[in-house]
């Protein structure tokens, strides 16, 4: 029936490529600059530095990337960081103790998310797009509302250590040993485990994947779609005001400006990761992919002295070639 | 074929569906029997399809209801008429592309188990299941885990049909079934057709093809313009006669 022999090894390979091409572009930029700057790059201090920078604007990114799935978008994160932050602000200078402090980003998160949930679903929203455009005005208007519009620091040690926290090796590595792991990349890789398994092996991250592959057929099987958008939605604020509450520890300050086209980020990172834009497709492993490459290449450039804005030339062109990569992938495996 | 309205299966009574101020179907009644295969036809906008969305509860009535089984219901979404055994295989087919054939044939019914107190898709189930069922009907695709986007058109039809059956259906409805397919794999699709029948599955077919509707229907019904506009039963009519149905005109 197949012509298996006939196919040439490009097209044998494309699978390959699709599972593991992302971390092969990983491997290529971390040698290529170990090789550029030797003794820094992959030091400890330098590498525990890049997941404590990409740590908080992967929740962003995992929630985004949910969204992503059911082909919807989530421009409001980058403005939820900041509501949340404000949020944590007040609490913590409110007095309230610190387990509660730490609750209330989070919790504001959610709140900030199901608000869009229910506008999309309930008030008919053509797309995802007009909600959320709208609340990324909204949400930052009301954190400046709230704060006044000042910048507001000084936290408790128990919320740094969120975002700052150093978990010691001289355990593994005897004593005097500065080797650390940050607390915050503990954090992060504990709820990209949680939502893997969330996304792969219940029913309703199985969902999330058929609506995003046509919500037809999901509404046919019985399946409550709105019911699955609010909760996506919801999902995604929750995860971004996680993100609030570990920036909160790292720069132990909430202040207007805080996720400012943060959300512009996390999109760049699920598209780099292989999500697809029209939904239905995309990994857990490939969001934490997008946003280490991210990373690396904001850390690398930094480190080469090279400019803010080639930066944003050169992440500008992987989102571009990325896509591309992907374009020219569907037609080789389309043409049988 | 009786007409003892003891093993009616599935009854639309005066039932009405407008759009804003569209009327899509206007008083229509439908009766199917225990084991029987209903054939429906009308021209394009003759609201066979509306109707069939009724009867699954993915449209609500506006006028009138529906009974199953002697019994008035009211669906309030297609999970409520799967429950009670009405299967619906769309003109569309309703598959996800991007899942693989047995999510499909599962979806929103996937087999679960629990771990604690959650519970965790079973995937070697779903597995084994659709492996069983897709041999039980011979359909022949290269693996359970091949995405839908994958497959031929008549592979996506028999994906459908495994999905609308892999639950013990009583009620089959089956929208086009043939439309889209090559020649060969009609036949494969009929013979399906046949199979329910035999088993005691209910089926409802809307068909443009005469060919379908007169190798596999005892009943047809004809829509036009949304209504009931004529009826008989297979033997005492003909492809001429139901071609004329179709496009409004009775001898």
């Amino acid at each position: 029936m197949e012509k298996k022999n006939n196919q040439s090894f490009f097209v044998k390979s494309i699978p390959f490529f699709e599972k593991y091409g992302i971390l092969l572009l990983i491997l290529i930029m971390v040698t290529v600059l170990q090789i550029l700057q030797p003794d820094v790059f992959l030091s400890w201090r330098n590498v525990t530095n890049i997941f404590k920078q990409i740590s908080w604007q992967s929740m962003l990114a995992l929630g985004v990337f949910m969204v992503i799935v059911t082909a919807g978008i989530d421009l409001s994160v980058g403005s939820i960081v900041m509501i949340s932050l404000m949020g944590l602000a007040i609490a913590s200078k409110a007095g309230l103790p610190w387990y509660v402090v730490m609750l209330v980003s989070p919790a504001v998160g959610l709140l900030c998310g199901l608000f869009n949930g229910l506008g999309i679903t309930l008030l008919k929203m053509p797309h995802p797009f007009i909600m959320t455009l709208g609340t990324l005005y909204i949400f930052r208007g009301v954190g400046n509302l709230i704060s006044g519009g000042v910048p507001i620091t000084g936290f408790g040690d128990e919320i740094r250590s969120i975002g700052n926290g150093k978990i010691r090796l001289e355990f593994l590595l005897g004593e005097g040993a500065k080797e650390y792991i940050p607390s915050s990349l503990i954090l992060m890789i504990v709820i990209f485990f949680i939502f893997w398994v969330f996304l792969n092996h219940t029913r309703i991250g199985k969902w999330i994947f058929a609506i995003g592959g046509n919500p037809g057929a999901a509404r046919a099987a019985g399946i409550n779609v709105d019911r699955i958008l609010v909760i996506v939605y919801t999902l995604c604020g929750f995860l971004t005001g996680i993100g609030g509450l570990i920036l909160a520890g790292r720069t132990n300050s909430a202040y207007p400006n805080a996720g400012l086209q943060s959300e512009l980020d996390a999109i760049a990172a699920v598209i780099i990761g292989g999500a697809s834009f029209f939904g239905g497709r995309g990994t857990v492993l490939g969001v934490f992919a997008g946003v280490l490459i991210m990373g690396i290449l904001r850390n690398g450039l930094n480190l080469m002295n090279v400019s803010v804005f080639w930066q944003q030339v050169l992440i500008g062109s992987i989102i571009i070639i990325a896509v591309y990569i992907d374009v020219l992938r569907r037609q080789f495996a389309t043409r049988k | 074929m009786n007409s003892d309205s003891a093993n009616i299966v599935l009854e639309a009574k005066s039932v009405s569906k407008f759009f804003g101020t569209i009327t899509a179907l206007d008083s229509v009644n439908l009766k199917l029997h225990q084991g029987e295969v209903l054939g429906v036809v009308g021209d394009n906008g003759a609201g066979k399809s509306t109707l069939m969305k009724v009867l699954s509860g993915l449209y609500k009535p506006s006028e009138g209801f529906l009974s199953f089984s002697g019994k008035k219901v009211n669906f309030s979404s297609p999970r409520d008429s799967q429950n009670l055994g009405l299967e619906m295989v769309y003109q569309d087919l309703a598959l996800a592309g991007n899942l693989p054939i047995g999510d499909n044939i599962f979806l929103g019914r996937e087999p679960t188990k629990k771990f604690g107190p959650f519970n965790f898709l079973d995937h070697k189930k779903k597995k084994r299941l659709t492996e069983e069922h897709l041999a039980k009907l011979k359909i022949n695709v290269k693996s359970a885990d091949q995405k839908v986007e994958e497959l031929s058109g008549g592979q996506r039809q028999a994906v459908a049909i495994a999905r609308a059956t892999a639950f013990d259906a009583k009620i089959v409805i089956m929208d086009e079934p043939t439309a889209a397919l090559a020649v060969k794999e009609v036949g494969k699709v009929l013979d399906l057709i046949l199979n329910l029948k035999k088993i005691g599955v209910s089926v409802i077919v809307i068909s443009h093809r005469m060919d379908d509707i007169f190798t596999v229907c005892d009943r047809v019904m004809a829509l036009f313009q949304g209504t009931n506009f004529a009826e008989s039963k297979l033997k005492d009519t003909s492809r001429d006669e139901v071609i004329g149905w179709i496009m409004g005109k009775k001898s």
